[in-house]
């Protein structure tokens, strides 16, 4: 079976958000999320791969395995982190050019879009950016090998 | 008389919206304040009938705007009691008023090897203009001591001082804990020193009669949107003696006398310090909001406000796995506190579906945060357009936040 697209996840991430009317079951789903995301090994909560938000903290570490950028992160905040799993189950494996060019329309469509709001200033867009410069620096450093 | 909560109520309009379909509660006075429909109508007015620029014209309008912004600038100096109408400034906010002062008063009287004091308890805005002038001049900051409940500790602040010290930089009110300073017995230290003191007013004015010359503060800063005015509005009163000693901040028109390209001679006070078309529309508001406030009574909102600080104490430190922090003796309305293993970002999302509008992070004061070992505290402003059924709504949304971090 061939992998999913980005496209396709984040339609299925938004029809699992769909049976959710009231706001209360989706963030408890955030919550659930957040639980079974690993998370990142305390050695790397590191100034190294913090990304500072004025209200949560993320870390963000990024490996190359078989041409495929593998994400690890973690956050001091709960439903930060669910947005994170979120984020990584999207994003994690996949070649540097299918992240760098993917639009991100799910966040909006399950109704969490103020959570990646710059006005938040919960890390979260500064999380994204930075997933997708470490999916830019891989793509050009395997162009110049 | 009563105090007529539910008439106050009616004088915001935004207090009747709702918010994610509850109706609001705004628990964020201390970032900024609500305005009374009185305020808003005033600079609608202006707008709409008398709109022209101030200290310029020959012009009937222009005439009426001036007479208004100086009238303005009388409200505010009878508000505060100022001696004189010419030690009244008008700023863009205590930001812009710190950063004037310390920019000029710094030039004249700061060099290297000076020091500023200035307390633990301040805000940003009440450090970093300090910390820049400090790096420009070579001079360094010294910062009074706190105890746990945030209080500061009178006794190390008096050994602070040196021959060298220059001035004192001083929150009149902390906005991270409401604790009220006794500012103006730390005045009477400095002036025993030779140093004058400025005090930032921002979280004071709005909830008790401040009298700068009672406290005999040289510079007394403060803004208008925190206290019922507008946006983009603030005051920065000083002493008439200082005043004419310092040299002005920012330049342009309006604050100059004489102008050639050989030189240029400054205005007299207080339009030496208001380069620019200054914020006329705002000042005008800020004198309604000033009117507003006189009118409802500083004492009667004093005492009101300190009803919903004991009850919101009685309340929340009813409650489980809630930390209140800095309970100290004299404060404002505000309540700072934690949830035990909940990351005060997560409260405040949930807290915020509920319409409750707090704040949550480090309030501008990380110094302050580190001195506690905290990364952040969730922040309720209250002020005198709130009620006790509100701080039960807070306490219904906490509960439930407890429930689903649990």
């Amino acid at each position: 079976m061939a992998e999913k697209t980005i496209t396709e996840v984040q339609d299925e991430i938004i029809e699992e958000f769909e049976i959710f009317d009231e706001w209360l079951d989706k963030y408890n789903y955030l919550i659930e999320l957040s639980q079974s995301l690993p998370g990142i090994d305390d050695k790397y909560k590191s100034p190294e791969y913090l990304i500072e938000g004025c209200q949560s903290r993320v870390w963000l570490r990024a490996e190359m395995e078989n041409s495929k950028v593998k994400y690890t992160a973690d956050s001091d905040a709960i439903i930060t982190k669910g947005i994170i799993a979120l984020l990584i189950r999207l994003l994690s494996g996949r070649k540097p050019e299918e992240i760098i060019n993917t639009d991100l329309y799910f966040i909006d469509r399950i109704g969490l879009k103020e959570n990646l709001s710059p006005a938040r200033s919960n890390g979260l867009v500064s999380m994204i950016k930075q997933m997708k410069l470490y999916a830019l620096a891989y793509q050009t450093k395997s162009k110049n090998e | 008389m009563a105090f007529d909560i539910e008439k106050i109520r009616n004088d915001f309009p935004i207090l009747q919206r709702r918010v994610h379909n509850k109706p609001f509660v705004y628990f964020d006075n201390a970032a900024t304040t609500q305005k009374p429909l009185r305020v808003i109508e005033r600079m609608d007015k202006i707008y709409l009938e008398t709109n022209s620029n101030i200290h310029r014209g020959i012009h009937y309008l222009s005439d009426v705007s001036t007479r208004q912004f100086e009238e303005a600038r009388e409200t505010v100096r009878k508000f505060i009691n100022a001696g004189n109408d010419h030690e009244v400034i008008f700023t863009s906010g205590t930001t812009a008023g710190i950063n004037m002062v310390a920019f000029s008063y710094g030039e004249k009287y700061v060099s290297e090897g000076d020091e500023i004091i200035i307390s633990s308890l301040e805000h940003h805005s009440n450090i970093v203009p300090w910390q820049m002038l400090c790096e420009r001049k070579g001079a360094s900051l010294k910062v009074i001591p706190i105890n746990d409940y945030g209080e500061l500790l009178i006794d190390e602040y008096e050994k602070l001082f040196s021959s060298k010290t220059r001035i004192v930089a001083l929150t009149h009110v902390a906005n991270s804990t409401g604790t009220k300073n006794p500012v103006k017995k730390m005045i009477g230290t400095a002036h025993r020193n030779g140093v004058p003191v400025l005090v930032d007013g921002a979280q004071a004015v709005q909830h008790g009669k401040v009298d700068v010359q009672e406290l005999d503060a040289d510079f007394y800063v403060f803004s208008g949107h925190k206290m019922y005015g507008p946006t983009g509005t603030g005051v920065v009163y000083g002493k008439e003696s200082i005043l004419e000693e310092i040299p002005p901040w920012q330049t342009g028109g309006e604050m100059v006398d004489q102008v050639t390209f050989g030189k240029t001679t400054f205005n007299r006070l207080p339009f030496k310090f208001e380069a620019g078309t200054p914020n006329y529309t705002g000042v005008i508001g800020l004198a309604a909001a000033i009117q507003y406030i006189e009118e409802t009574g500083l004492n009667d909102i004093a005492s009101y406000e300190k009803e919903l600080l004991d009850y919101g104490n009685k309340r929340l430190s009813e409650i489980d796995g809630l930390n209140l922090f800095w309970e100290a003796e004299n404060k404002i309305s505000i309540f700072s506190f934690i949830l035990e293993g909940i990351h005060p970002y997560d409260a405040g999302m949930i807290i915020d579906k509920y319409g409750i509008a707090v704040r949550t992070g480090n309030h501008c004061a990380q110094p302050f945060m580190e001195r506690f070992g905290i990364g952040g505290t969730i922040r309720a402003s209250l002020v005198f357009y709130n009620t006790c059924e509100e701080i039960d709504r807070l306490c219904e949304a906490i509960e439930k936040v407890k429930e689903m971090f649990s």
